[in-house]
């Protein structure tokens, strides 16, 4: 017999959702059970809930109230939540180029020195890490990584830019992530890649799942132009190794 | 096929409807009106589906044109002047724009939000069902961006149906009610007293994704880091420097503050309206009391075509009659809707 997992916290987020929070932490065991549980929902639609969005430590879950009170909702979830999380079968694989350091990451000098290394050694130290999308939050695609290398993590900038290109590599405490739009990031920038993880008017337009195994791979500038021209003109550039 | 020209317009002004649901676990935020209730009343005013697109206007002024044929329009939200060829048009109320007429709308008073409904309903393409103007994420239609002047939205002509006012329930004005977490266990027992408490008033840095709040600090008892978790409309999240932030239509959907409590969502449109600078309170309630409110909300909702009333009704007022020609503006005695003078502005404007 599988020991019974522990029983997750259930946090209300006003009247229409709820919060299934399985760690305060960033911790990956945490993460798997937040992705079962919405796999679960995705497979064994509960009454009355909307929609579900998937985070780092727990899942909030949309529901309407007309057709499922509190209470009711509460309960299902944890019940839920507690079945043995299953063996993931089938996880697809991406490959995403980027293009490290120079005017793409200008953070990759610095990070290095930190680090007390070369920027070399930090591509390739980032390029043979094998990550998961743990989430995809804040803004449209902006997919954030688990498995980041120990010797990697370190605490984000203390203030944070106001603006980052679209298509930023960066790093930030103990994740990585793949940044769509340009926006306001504390992260540190090691590179860029062209693959959009969002794009209207291409299938798909989100190209992402929370789930998915992500590696890197360095290109040089030349190729990133290209990529990136072939990716505004709706190619994917990114490669789909498995399944 | 008519059109309604923008002739002029303020900021936070946009396409907005029911919202895009179903993909806050790529990022992308919902958006859809600020106001439900208004989008809806606005709506049902011309007969379209309750949360079909229709034209969120902010706090300032703006005016739009018929062109190519009639347009049918209805109002609603935030009360504000209104007038078409010096009838005055009330909030709440349907009204019909002959080709070439302009509808004109003053500041928004004692609101921010109102919504002008087209007959037929703005048509656009749908991304994830929904026209919402998203501006960060490039979506909305048939413009993915804030209204501006000389934008066309086309529309069907506009029918003769006998124009209609909409009896909405006078809006509550207590406290804004709110239920406490996820994370109201990151501030101790004086930290969210002095919440409760407080005197609050919106910040006019404030907008679709945010309204900031000017009050006391609020203090964290384990710092404001924590891992971002999802978001609602109507987190109240509390940054480093202590001051809350309630999260809107644009929010983004995961954020790394702690969410000390969550808007009801019966209250969320009445709390957008609140113009910035107008002191109001927060009130704590039960889930239950929520719940049962955002019921009685939505049985709210379905009532609205049930609230609608002809405009015609009305009883002859020869005092008011007269005042209106005072005015020296050309009144109906039979059509009570062309009896209120036309503002000062209105008249210098034609």
């Amino acid at each position: 017999m599988a020991a019974t997992l522990s029983s997750p916290r259930i946090l209300p987020s006003g009247d229409s959702a709820v919060t299934v929070e399985f760690s305060r932490k960033i911790d990956d065991a945490a993460n798997q059970r937040v992705l079962a549980l919405d796999r679960t929902l995705a497979r064994e639609p509960v009454s009355g809930v909307t929609e579900t969005v998937p985070t780092y430590r727990s899942l909030l879950v949309h529901y309407d109230p007309e057709q499922i009170d509190f209470d009711a909702l509460s309960e299902k979830l944890v019940s839920l939540a507690q079945r043995p999380v299953p063996p993931v079968t089938k996880t697809r694989r991406w490959r995403i180029p980027v293009v490290y350091g120079g005017e793409h990451g200008i953070d990759l000098e610095d990070v290095a020195k930190t680090l007390n290394t070369t920027p070399d050694d930090i591509v390739a130290r980032h390029v043979a890490g094998d990550y998961r999308v743990a989430m995809i939050g804040f803004t449209p695609g902006w997919s954030y990584l688990s498995g980041l290398e120990k010797s990697l993590h370190m605490p984000r900038r203390q203030s944070p830019r106001l603006l980052t290109p679209a298509g930023t590599i960066s790093i930030g405490g103990v994740q990585t992530g793949v940044q769509c739009l340009a926006g306001p990031s504390g992260w540190h920038l090691l590179g860029r890649t062209a693959v959009r993880t969002y794009q209207l008017h291409r299938d798909p337009i989100f190209l992402l799942e929370p789930g998915d195994a992500v590696t890197f791979s360095a290109v040089d500038a030349k190729i990133f132009a290209e990529q990136d021209r072939a990716a505004e003109a709706g190619e994917i550039v990114a490669d789909l190794i498995a399944p | 096929m008519s059109k309604l020209v923008v002739s002029t317009i303020g900021p936070a002004s946009s396409v907005q409807d029911g919202g895009r649901h179903g993909a806050q676990r790529y990022g992308l935020t919902p958006s859809g009106a600020m106001d439900r209730l208004a989008l809806a009343a606005a709506n049902c005013l011309v007969g379209n589906e309750l949360f079909a697109a229709a034209i969120e206007i902010g706090p300032f002024g703006a005016a739009f044109t018929a062109r190519e044929g009639a347009v049918r329009v209805g109002l609603a939200g935030a009360p504000r002047s209104a007038e078409i060829s010096g009838r005055a048009m009330a909030t709440d109320t349907s009204m019909i724009l002959v080709d070439g007429e302009t509808l004109r709308l003053g500041f928004a008073r004692g609101g921010s939000f109102s919504y002008l409904a087209i007959e037929g309903a703005i048509e656009g393409e749908p991304m994830f069902g929904s026209l919402a103007v998203n501006a960060r994420a490039g979506l909305g239609s048939p413009y993915p961006r804030p209204l501006q002047a000389g934008d066309e939205l086309h529309a069907k002509a506009g029918s003769g149906a006998a124009e209609r006012r909409i009896d909405l329930p006078p809006p509550a004005d207590g406290p804004i009610r709110l239920v406490m977490g996820p994370q109201d266990d990151e501030f101790g027992g004086e930290a969210t007293k002095l919440f409760l408490d407080s005197e609050w008033k919106i910040s006019p840095t404030s907008d679709r994704m945010g309204y900031r709040l000017e009050g006391p600090v609020i203090k964290h008892l384990h710092g404001h880091n924590i891992v971002s978790d999802g978001t609602v409309n109507g987190s109240i999240q509390v940054s480093g420097n202590g001051a809350p932030i309630v999260l809107m239509s644009d929010r983004g959907t995961s954020g790394g503050y702690p969410k000390i409590a969550t808007v009801i969502s019966a209250d969320l449109g009445r709390f957008a309206q609140i113009p910035a600078g107008r002191a109001f309170r927060f009130k704590a309630v039960s889930m239950a009391e929520a719940q049962a409110e955002v019921r009685k909300f939505a049985a709210l909702l379905r009532t609205l075509p049930d609230r609608l009333r002809p405009i015609e009704n009305f009883d002859l007022n020869i005092e008011a009659l007269q005042d209106a020609n005072v005015a020296g503006a050309a009144v109906s005695a039979v059509d009570a809707r062309t009896w209120q003078i036309p503002s000062a502005d209105a008249l210098a404007k034609d």
